[in-house]
């Protein structure tokens, strides 16, 4: 019944048909075999998998169906509990159950000294530590589902940055709890779907992809980010893009403004499609009246004052990505000196004051 | 006597871990485990205060406006500040949102799917049970995930995103809502009654409402057919109002707050009434937990990890009122506020009781679903939404919140315009409390002892109920 909605017609995917055989079980996926997959927590708050959850007309579990994914355990979703669940992990780390995506979500916990004890694996005395790297080699892909797992995150702030890392990255720099030339069976390195959290269709497309048997190294950019959403900047799509343009800024968050100038705004510095698809039904974090973080990016959390941009000399420290920054000075006095009277009115309002007006020529 | 390890114990937010000496198939003591320690104090302090809006919602992915908004509310607090009236109005809906969808989240993925396992195989109600709540399979999940999806389009709205945004700010919200959007919230509102009164009470939420005793709540059983009800049937059938008492205070630190009011008032609830709560007697004690010594009261006291200290058993402090550890949750808010079909049925069973924390939970979100209809009503479109001031350098407050799970509170110290000091209390660090020095036993250690697990030991479904009963947020607890 996987790929079948309650009135038994096929469901069909983007640009791939919906077969029509009901007794195929895997309708969108054309001839692939059922894939496993295996989600743990470890250093996590959790938001991931409260991400996630949002996916699908018929929500995250009946997509996984769809895709032909059979969820081995997820801690938030399945029936199994205690050695129930520990018996699982063990078929999966001693090989006598097959794993194809293994899913960590959360920071890897080293410390203290190296001991990972900061986290343990409730009923089973070892280490979230020990438990990622029994279970890491024994999977098709390894998949770190947000920043935690790919780079640390926040949990990898000071004090904790030689205690906290990711499962590939630590601070910043290949290595993390796997080392760097770590490969999971299918010859990757970790898919590190960096966000905090990241939007729902970025984990369950990674996922969907898997399962099509598409998703090659080419596939992720140099920090292992899933093309598909970090091969455009936060910025794409602003829709504070005019007042970018014209350098026209908000001074105060509640501001219309574009936020790079003052409030530390870094969506010109970081990867993501974020203002490219909707959040939550339509939002994003600059739609929603706040700075971008960059949580895509690692050492994110290593900033110290989020909403407030970094100057020398008047001039913000982090401009925007492979932007020469002689040019970037001289575009934006040019800019400032052209800024239209609505967008500099606008600009410092909590809310539209003055509209556009017809021209001169009787166009609006 | 026999000694078992409960976990992981899965389907709660985080992770859990339960001790169990059990003797004849009984329990005879319970020791709770938080496994995870992240150290989010520590991360706080030396920052700029701002950060900590950044930061705090990061503790937790299931309850993240309601560290968004116990942080918003310490700042502002160090401050002396008011908040815009449209921006209590706005974070109360966003808050509220949040809060209905951990409730229902709670009761779809997380709790209901015991009464599907095999061990009630033999029971009327199994079969239309697994049918609907069996893990991951049930066909329940597949039309509440849709619902929460559409309610939670509330966060795009006025939060920019979920989890962790950084729209709740000391002075309000940073988005003004405009009229277009006002209709769109109503209309997500209206969405969420239909799934409410639909699927899962099978009755209108004025009804709910109005239900006042154990006889109305029978009445409704009777006649309504959502899932609420199948609930309630399965309760009396496995006497779910006997299982899992707690420890008899109940906290609440008040909820949806505007300048001067709040939807849900603070208390502290007794079988002999509710007393006043003014925030002071609050203690953590570290005696079983992996932490140095320290002061005791959170405007004091440090969070220093000792992973290795002999005789503890938890990454969570002991935190107590008076010397008493506390129940919190939305049987506590609904028994502070004088709610009398809960008052009624924790006064009849002698305590809160598995039954009794589902079913508040429920009418929680009728409620809920009614007070955001007004504060949608009550917001002037004209008006800011948001107030600006400056933090002063040297400073401390508290910003004392619910959570969906209860009473939630961060305590900041400013020195130099830098966090000095950030110390947080999260419900479930109430409610799975180790013990203190005096060996007293937190409210869920409580609730165990006592418990009937027969021979299935670890794996019993009642065990599972009982823990689950609190609605545990793990990842909140020890942060």
């Amino acid at each position: 019944m996987d790929a079948f909605d309650d009135a038994g017609s096929a469901r069909a995917v983007d640009g791939v048909p919906a077969r029509c055989n009901k007794d195929d079980m895997n309708a969108v996926i054309p001839s692939r075999a059922k894939k496993t997959l295996l989600w743990l927590q470890a250093g996590s708050c959790g938001g991931c998998t409260m991400s996630v959850l949002e996916v699908g007309a018929k929500g995250f579990m009946r997509e996984l169906q769809a895709f032909g994914i059979d969820l081995l355990w997820h801690p938030s979703l399945s029936e199994e509990s205690g050695s129930e669940a520990i018996e699982i992990f063990e078929d999966v780390a001693e090989g006598r159950r097959p794993l194809d995506i293994l899913c960590i979500e959360g920071s890897i916990m080293m410390g203290p000294d190296g001991t990972g004890l900061y986290s343990r694996m409730a009923g089973t005395g070892k280490t979230t530590l020990d438990w990622v790297r029994r279970l890491a080699p024994r999977a098709r892909y390894c998949v770190a589902v947000g920043t935690c797992a790919a780079f640390g995150g926040i949990p990898a702030a000071q004090p904790f940055s030689e205690d906290v890392s990711g499962l590939q990255y630590g601070d910043g720099l290949e290595g993390g709890a796997l080392g760097r030339d770590f490969r999971s069976l299918s010859g990757m390195p970790v898919i590190n779907i960096a966000g905090c959290a990241p939007h729902p269709g970025w984990i369950m497309e990674t996922l969907g992809a898997i399962a099509f048997d598409e998703f090659a190294a080419t596939d992720l950019d140099k920090l292992g980010r899933p093309r598909f959403y970090a091969k455009t900047l936060a910025h794409h799509g602003c829709d504070r893009n005019e007042y970018y343009e014209f350098k026209a800024s908000a001074e105060k968050l509640s501001d219309l403004g574009c936020m790079m100038e003052h409030l530390g705004c870094k969506a010109t510095q970081a990867v993501g499609d974020c203002n490219q698809r909707a959040w939550n039904g339509g939002g994003s974090c600059t739609h929603g009246g706040f700075s971008c973080i960059a949580c895509t990016s690692p050492g994110f959390e290593a900033a110290n004052g989020f909403l407030k941009t970094p100057k020398v000399a008047g001039i913000p420290v982090g401009l925007p990505l492979d932007m020469p920054k002689a040019w970037f000075v001289a575009l934006a006095a040019l800019s400032k000196s052209a800024t239209p009277e609505r967008v500099r009115k606008n600009a410092t309002s909590d809310r539209v004051t003055t509209d556009p007006q017809r021209g001169k020529a009787g166009r609006e | 006597m026999t000694r078992v390890i409960a976990g992981p114990f899965n389907r709660v937010e985080g992770d859990l871990e339960v001790a169990l000496d059990i003797q004849d198939g009984v329990i005879a003591r319970a020791e709770v485990t938080t496994t995870l320690y992240r150290g989010f104090e520590a991360i706080l302090s030396g920052r700029p205060p701002s950060d900590a809006l950044v930061i705090a919602p990061r503790i937790c992915g299931i309850c993240s406006v309601s560290q968004s908004i116990a942080a918003a509310t310490a700042l502002r607090n160090l401050a002396g500040g008011r908040a815009a009236p449209n921006g209590y109005l706005a974070a109360n809906l966003a808050h509220a949102a949040e809060n209905i969808a951990d409730h229902l989240t709670h009761f779809y993925l997380f709790f209901m799917p015991d009464f599907a396992r095999a061990e009630y195989a033999a029971r009327a109600w199994f079969e239309p049970t697994a049918e609907r709540f069996k893990a991951v399979s049930g066909n329940a999940s597949a039309e509440y995930l849709p619902a929460r999806r559409r309610l939670l389009e509330i966060m795009g709205l006025i939060a920019g995103k979920w989890p962790h945004s950084l729209a709740f700010q000391p002075g309000g919200v940073t988005k003004a809502i405009d009229i277009g959007e006002r209709v769109r919230l109503a209309a997500i509102l209206a969405d969420t009654q239909v799934f409410l009164e639909q699927t899962l009470f099978g009755v209108s939420l004025d009804d709910i409402l109005s239900m006042q005793t154990e006889e109305d709540l029978e009445a409704f059983r009777a006649k309504a057919s959502g899932d609420f009800s199948a609930f309630l049937g399965i309760a009396d059938d496995l006497s779910l109002r006997h299982l899992g008492r707690g420890p008899g205070l109940l906290l609440s630190y008040g909820a949806y707050h505007e300048a001067e009011t709040s939807l849900f008032p603070a208390g502290i609830a007794g079988l002999g009434g509710v007393t006043p709560f003014d925030g002071s007697g609050i203690s953590e004690d570290v005696a079983f937990s992996w932490f140095s010594d320290t002061a005791e009261t959170p405007f004091e006291a440090e969070t220093r990890p000792d992973a290795l200290k002999d005789g503890a058993y938890s990454w969570a402090k002991a935190p107590r009122i008076d010397g008493k550890p506390m129940e919190t949750g939305a049987a506590a808010r609904l028994t502070v506020a004088g709610h009398p079909l809960i008052t009624a049925l924790i006064a009849r069973d002698g305590g809160t009781s598995v039954r009794t924390r589902v079913i508040a939970r429920l009418i929680e979100t009728a409620i809920l679903v009614h007070a955001m209809q007004g504060w949608l009503r009550e917001l002037r479109l004209k008006e800011a939404f948001s107030t600006h001031f400056t933090l002063p350098d040297d400073a401390r407050a508290a910003g004392l919140v619910e959570a969906a799970r209860g009473a939630l509170g961060h305590w900041v110290t400013l020195t130099n315009g830098k966090i000095e000091r950030y110390q947080i209390i999260a419900p479930t660090t109430w409610n799975f409390s180790p013990r203190d020095r005096t060996g007293l036993a937190g409210p869920l250690e409580q609730a165990l002892e006592g418990v009937e697990t027969g021979a299935l030991g670890a794996k019993s479904a009642a065990l599972q109920h009982v823990i689950r009963s609190f609605d545990p947020c793990m990842v909140c607890t020890a942060h």
